[in-house]
């Protein structure tokens, strides 16, 4: 039997998606956790960090709920515009982007929190928009935690296997992406299968990460 | 003219206390703001900055109304036409010299305002160079050309020199004088530094919790009337020695360091690091703390 791509392509495909997704969302939330001073606030920071302390099983078990078409917003969405989310890639999409976004926001907003105030007080002062700077000034000098932020969230989307077997199921070429690929492999006693995925992964997140190390130690020096 | 009057309660290190200020300034004016820190010096420049609100109160610039709480009037930091320079010089290190500079633009093309700025700062050669790279005193002469390349009509010094040692110190006294000539601008400076109070500005508030205790030249404020001698300088106790009956104090005025002879009751409550008045009366000088 020919080795079969797609749980890999799909994965990446995933990553990907996911990773722009939590830029457009992360930044935008990280920005204003590290800058708000309202009560609630805290209350926010608890949600977007629930993923790291939740099991993958419980996420996925409430979202495969909320996703299916028997239940209010599964229901809507699939009347209003037609999106299932329950068992389909798009739902893999939301239930990551839930998943990964503390990987995201965490570093980004710690980004955020250790520039000096003077900084963008300055470029208020210079007679620039809070947009202006945040895109001119506090960005640019925060390439290590956007840096960190990405791959974070870039290699955990890639790691997901709980949230992503609840949701998703094991359908080929929707929602079979390689970490279940590896596990059916492995359960059908077919190791050299698995050891091709695993070993993929394997080397793509290493890479990734001493890409990440070395570019990390370069942006600092240049700051 | 610059109208100033504004409220709000601070937090201080030694409780709560409020910031009352009721400051008037004609166009051009260079005012600085004495007094210990704490006193709500620096609150009051970001207030004109609207960096901090004011809980109440009016800030009008020429003819227009900056902050006004009674009208909910509140002008961004960047509809206000002011120039800051902070402590910290806060240049953007991700930016050189020059692209520093080009940041304040408000219309990029005008490139022509950038080397003319280099050029009055003296900056031209450092153009490329990345903050990083710079001395302090380079740093904070670009602050300057930055906050200046708008042509604010405040320019709000917060301590710009204090980290700087005394040669760079002098130099870019001289130079924020000289822009001040060239443009005309209002200054407003928060200062520690006595000598500096003297040599910058020709008057001279001091806030204290809050409030102005004094405002004036600065010769007036802080050389009390009766004291009217044949001299008199401000100096820093370094050094307190008994000599018999009398004692030795080693007091630093500016860079010189000199020792002079006191009695028991001139220094019963002085010590080390007490700013006093060096006045000459008739045989030898004497001195008094300055509270």
């Amino acid at each position: 039997m020919p080795f079969d791509w797609e749980p890999l392509l799909l994965t990446f495909k995933l990553a990907i998606v996911v990773t722009a997704i939590l830029w457009v969302i992360g930044i935008p939330l990280a920005y204003w956790l590290a800058h708000s001073h309202v009560r609630w606030k805290a209350l926010v920071e608890t949600l977007v960090s629930m993923p790291l302390v939740l099991p993958p099983s419980v996420l996925g078990f409430y979202l495969l709920l909320i996703f299916s078409p028997n239940h209010w917003f599964g229901g809507a969405l699939q009347h209003s515009l037609g999106i299932q989310l329950a068992f389909s890639f798009p739902g893999l999409i939301v239930a990551s982007v839930i998943f990964s976004l503390p990987f995201m926001v965490h570093p980004i907003q710690a980004g955020f929190q250790s520039l000096p105030p003077a900084l963008r007080e300055a470029a208020y002062v210079l007679g620039k928009s809070r947009g202006e700077t945040l895109l001119r000034v506090q960005l640019p000098n925060m390439k290590p935690s956007l840096l960190s932020g990405t791959v974070l969230a870039f290699a955990h989307t890639i790691g997901e296997f709980g949230v992503v077997l609840m949701i998703g199921g094991d359908l080929p070429g929707e929602t079979r992406v390689a970490s279940i690929a590896i596990y059916n492999e492995v359960e059908a006693l077919n190791y050299s299968a698995a050891n091709l995925y695993a070993g993929v992964l394997f080397a793509i997140s290493f890479a990734i990460l001493l890409m990440v190390y070395v570019l990390n130690k370069k942006l600092l020096d240049t700051i | 003219m610059i109208e100033l009057c504004v409220e709000k309660s601070l937090h201080g290190v030694s409780g709560d206390y409020r910031l009352e200020v009721d400051l008037r300034l004609a166009a051009g004016e260079v005012v600085a703001l004495f007094g210990p820190s704490g006193a709500g010096k620096s609150t009051l420049l970001r207030m004109l900055a609207g960096l901090v609100p004011p809980d109440r109160g009016r800030i009008k610039v020429g003819d227009t109304l900056w902050f006004d709480s009674a009208k909910q009037i509140c002008l961004p930091p960047r509809k206000r036409q002011v120039g800051m320079v902070f402590q910290d010089y806060s240049l953007f290190p991700h930016l050189n010299v020059r692209d520093n500079l080009r940041f304040a633009l408000a219309d990029k093309k005008d490139l022509k305002t950038v080397d003319e700025m280099l050029a009055l700062t003296g900056l031209g050669n450092l153009q490329t160079r990345f903050p990083a790279s710079l001395s302090g005193g380079q740093r904070q002469r670009v602050a300057l050309a930055r906050a200046m390349l708008r042509r604010p009509q405040v320019l709000l010094l917060d301590e710009p020199l204090s980290a700087l040692d005394h040669v760079m110190r002098t130099q870019l006294q001289d130079e924020i004088l000289a822009l001040h000539r060239r443009f005309g601008t209002t200054i407003i400076l928060v200062s520690h530094d006595l000598a500096e109070v003297f040599k910058m500005v020709q008057r001279v508030c001091c806030l204290e919790e809050g409030k102005i205790r004094d405002d004036g030249p600065p010769l007036k404020v802080f050389s009390p009337q009766h004291m009217l001698g044949r001299w008199q300088v401000h100096a820093e106790v370094l050094a307190i020695v008994p000599l018999d009956v009398l004692w030795s104090v080693t007091v630093l005025m500016g860079n010189q360091i000199t020792r002079i002879v006191a009695s028991t009751d001139e220094v019963h409550d002085l010590r080390a690091g007490d700013k006093i008045l060096l006045f000459q009366k008739a045989f030898h000088p004497m001195l008094i703390k300055i509270p």
